[in-house]
């Protein structure tokens, strides 16, 4: 070959290397997000709550969590009744104080923030409640009421599943949760981005919940491969499905299985897991579609990971964008490009590699509805990571039950699916795709497992 | 921009702020550091006999932190001077020279022999202060030997000690009162009536300001355990208030100056002070709290607040609120005020009900349709109570309105709901 022709290669050669930063960096780029409150600062903001009469927070709170009250404990140094307060309400406490949107929820109704936008810091106060829990040695604060003899089988190890189990363990009912992947905690441990849970986290979380005891977990246990919803049926009291999603959204395009076009959760989890995040290969320039928490975590993270050029591709505008204003910005401060109102319309690839991508243009026409514009631009892309959503895969429940017009497990107020014996909560039924509301469905359906198992 | 001269028992200031007797006035270099910030004056930290200096324990203050505000109120163990007399003599004297304009008074402390007046005083009259202020106030301490609050509680031991002091020197004398009596007109007048040109007051308070919970002892702990100390800072400024109001309204007192001390951080405690009689002011816990540049502020926030009223000197507002401040017996039953919620301004916290609703009168309306609170007054359930007033976040949001009235002024003796009132009907 000659030299030219050599250099050309190169120059076509898909840019994608593992180790672009010093070593030193992962740790520094990866580290927790936050700084946790110390004592000074958390009384400080502690004494900013008011302390509200109908807290409007609480409202805003999926489980509920009496905030006024967790607070004033905090101002007081009763830190562990303050922990106490959060945990009874929402076990994954610690974990939603990390990855809530709260500037959405609680924060968003904080009447210091109706009165000054400077609403209580909710969400850090929450965490260094739980934290100081978690670092005492007596952090055990429940128990398990004498044994029923019953057991109820719970799908999925993540949010929805260990806030079920853990509340029907309490009541005194033992627990058998079956998990496909090889560690629980679910999007907690696959799918949130790895500053936000930093120093293993999940897993304490998850160890928390178990030390209570009546829990066991069988991991590497699929439903339709090594278990089904009618063995579970026949075999065990109750079940609860808490399985998430599954399914990921295609772009619908010609070429999707040109190499280096990933889905970002598959990409988030090898990150979440892998050893040594230096030996994930990195592409120069990067582009993600969609506008979720997912492709901002995904846009992040691969930025942090030493992209030079990471472009975020959303179809419509800002306000549209599933990822909340705080984590637009937050994007933005990484210097991740986000780009508005333009659909992938052909996935370009080089030796069988991803090598652009071309972008038409969007606009909403006079009925508001989403169309190209027939004008097109295109970014060149070592990497292309799809972030358009999840789906529910109910082809595992052999349809067994009925489905929700959005494609999900239809239940009722209490989480109760259409067979009586079946709960469903999480993901894998409707309602915001929140841990926290996660946390609640497997909260309410335990309690009317319970009720159910009583009679 | 107002005069803020200040003028009291013959002795002038270029402001009312002093630095009240305490460890910031300790010694010329503490002194001097507070004249070059701005202080009008100040009360040189007590003197005792002389011969061997008294001496301070280790760990001497202790404070309460309220809702992450610190130092809302401060508590010192700490006794009179405890360097040698001669030592502060001369310090003074060189300090009064460098600084004529400024006020230098000596706080004396020594035990209720005349001997022992007569000698202290002939001693300090040479550094060239401008007067003395008698310690019959410190309650910790010194009063287990006899002097300060155990001189200051015994009103004969006043008026005798005030005598002798104005027998020995030409200078003014201020009498420093202490707060631990039931009545503080009592020891008032005796110093008035023992010749005193001036009283200062209030003196700390006897106080434990909390206790460690693992040391099992009040604070300060000393080796484990704990005396009572004296209290000061904001959290007194209303018993301080208080005592000065009663001594500048009270007839037997004959408009005695009032040198006033008690928590007073601000200009706006020190208008107020003012406004009820006070001649000077004493600081001491802000200046400890914050240092000494905070005097800037005192100065210039009086001054700016005068301007805004038209006072061009202290005398202009001096002592304005004392015709005000009446007994509960005076006060006019006729008067009838009521809260006003400013829906607009209200930002749903609550707090207005839970205070009415489980604390006073019932007289708040909650609503919450679909999550939008509404909290309102019923009208005809509020005593104008004003607490909702006091509990709410917002400026401006809950207002006390005065009901419209025609109705003549009555007190209640003179409301015929008065027992006394109905039996004489009856009769």
């Amino acid at each position: 070959m000659s030299d030219l022709a050599k250099s050309k290669a190169d120059e076509n050669r898909a840019d994608i290397e593992p180790r672009r930063l010093e070593t030193t960096e992962y740790e520094k780029n990866f580290c927790d997000v936050l700084t946790p409150l110390d004592r000074n600062t958390a009384v400080r903001e502690a004494n900013h709550c008011l302390f509200c009469y109908d807290a409007p927070c609480i409202d805003a709170c999926p489980t509920s969590i009496d905030i006024p009250s967790f607070i004033k404990k905090i101002s007081t140094d009763n830190v562990k009744g303050a922990a106490k307060t959060i945990l009874e309400q929402n076990i994954m406490g610690g974990g939603c104080a990390r990855v809530c949107p709260v500037e959405e929820l609680c924060e968003s109704a904080c009447v210091r923030k109706t009165q000054s936008n400077d609403p209580v810091k909710i969400g850090q106060l929450q965490r260094y409640a739980t934290d100081h829990l978690f670092a005492r040695d007596d952090a055990q604060l429940f128990e398990r009421k004498a044994s029923t003899g019953k057991t109820i089988a719970v799908i999925g190890a993540g949010p929805a599943g260990l806030s079920c189990a853990h509340n029907l363990s309490r009541e005194g009912h033992d627990v058998v949760i079956f998990e496909a992947r090889p560690k629980s905690g679910g999007l907690n441990e696959y799918g949130i981005a790895a500053y936000k849970m930093a120093n293993d986290f999940a897993q304490k979380e998850v160890d928390y919940i178990l030390s209570l005891g009546g829990i066991e977990i069988r991991h590497d246990h699929a439903l339709g491969q090594h278990i089904t919803l009618d063995g579970l049926r026949a075999e065990y009291d109750a079940v609860f499905l808490g399985m998430g999603m599954g399914g990921v959204n295609a772009l619908g395009l010609d070429n999707e299985g040109l190499e280096g076009v990933d889905n970002a959760v598959d990409y988030i989890a090898s990150l979440r897991q892998v050893d040594d995040k230096a030996t994930l290969p990195v592409g120069r320039r990067v582009v993600v579609i969609g506008g979720g928490n997912t492709a901002i975590d995904m846009a992040i993270q691969i930025k942090r990971l030493g992209a030079e050029d990471v472009t975020l591709v959303y179809r419509r505008g800002t306000d549209e964008m599933g990822a909340t204003d705080h984590e637009q910005e937050f994007a933005q401060t990484n210097d991740v490009r986000i780009k508005l109102w333009a659909k992938p319309s052909k996935l370009i690839g080089e030796n069988g590699h991803i090598s652009a991508i071309e972008f038409e243009y969007t606009k909403l026409d006079n009925n508001g509805r989403l169309i190209g514009t027939g004008e097109f631009y295109t970014l060149e892309a070592d990497m292309v990571f799809k972030a358009i959503g999840q789906n529910f895969d109910a082809a595992p429940l052999n349809g067994t039950l009925d489905i929700s017009a959005k494609g999900k497990i239809a239940v009722n107020d209490d989480g109760q699916t259409t067979l009586n014996n079946v709960w469903a909560g999480g993901d894998c039924t409707e309602g915001a795709d929140l841990t926290v509301v996660a946390v609640q469905d497997g909260k309410k359906a335990a309690a009317s497992i319970n009720k159910f198992l009583a009679v | 921009m107002a005069d803020l001269t200040c003028k009291i028992a013959g002795i002038t200031s270029p402001n009312p702020f002093w630095l009240a007797s305490a460890p910031p006035t300790d010694k010329e270099y503490n002194v001097v550091r507070a004249y070059e910030a701005g202080w009008g004056g100040v009360v040189w930290k007590t003197l005792g006999e002389e011969g061997p200096p008294v001496v301070n324990v280790s760990s001497r203050y202790g404070a309460i932190s309220y809702n992450g505000t610190k130092m809302a109120g401060l508590n010192n163990i700490e006794l009179i001077t405890d360097r040698p007399l001669e030592v502060n003599l001369e310090e003074m004297t060189r300090v009064k020279k460098n600084w004529p304009d400024r006020v230098l008074i000596a706080s004396l402390m020594v035990p209720c022999e005349e001997d022992a007046w007569k000698d202290i005083l002939k001693r300090v009259d040479e550094t060239g202060c401008d007067g003395y202020e008698l310690n019959f106030g410190c309650p910790h301490g010194m009063s287990e030997r006899g002097m300060g609050s155990a001189v200051g509680q015994v009103p004969e031991y006043i008026n005798m000690v005030t005598k002798w002091c104005k027998e020995y020197t030409k200078k003014p004398v201020f009498v420093k009162l202490t707060p631990n009596i039931t009545d503080i007109l009592i020891p008032a007048r005796a110093a008035v009536d023992g010749g005193a040109d001036a009283v200062s007051l209030i003196n700390t308070i006897n106080s434990i300001t909390s206790i460690d919970l693992d040391a099992m002892s009040p604070t300060p702990v000393v080796d484990g355990i704990g005396a009572h100390g004296g209290y000061c800072g904001p959290a007194v400024k209303p018993i301080a208030l208080c005592m000065v109001g009663e001594i500048a309204r009270d007839p037997e007192c004959k408009n005695i100056p009032i040198s006033a001390i008690g928590g007073i951080s601000n200009w706006h405690d020190a208008a107020e002070f003012i406004a009820l009689g006070a001649g000077s002011l004493q600081v001491c816990t802000a200046a400890m709290h914050h240092g000494f540049k905070i005097v800037e502020d005192m100065i210039d926030g009086l001054s700016n607040w005068m301007d805004d009223k038209g006072y061009k000197t202290l005398e202009d507002f001096r002592g304005l609120a004392v015709p005000n401040y009446k007994n509960w017996g005076d006060l006019n039953m006729n008067f009838e005020t009521k809260a006003v919620i400013d829906e607009d301004a209200c930002i749903q916290c609550g707090k207005c009900f839970a205070a009415c609703e489980d604390t006073s009168h019932q007289a708040i309306l909650a609503e919450n349709i679909n999550g939008e609170r509404k909290y309102s007054v019923i009208t005809d359930e509020c005593v104008g109570c004003n607490l909702c007033e006091l509990v709410c976040p917002v400026d401006d949001c809950i207002t006390m309105t005065p009901t419209p009235s025609d109705k003549p002024y009555m007190t209640w003796g003179e409301d015929p709901r008065n027992p006394i009132n109905q039996a004489k009907k009856v009769s």
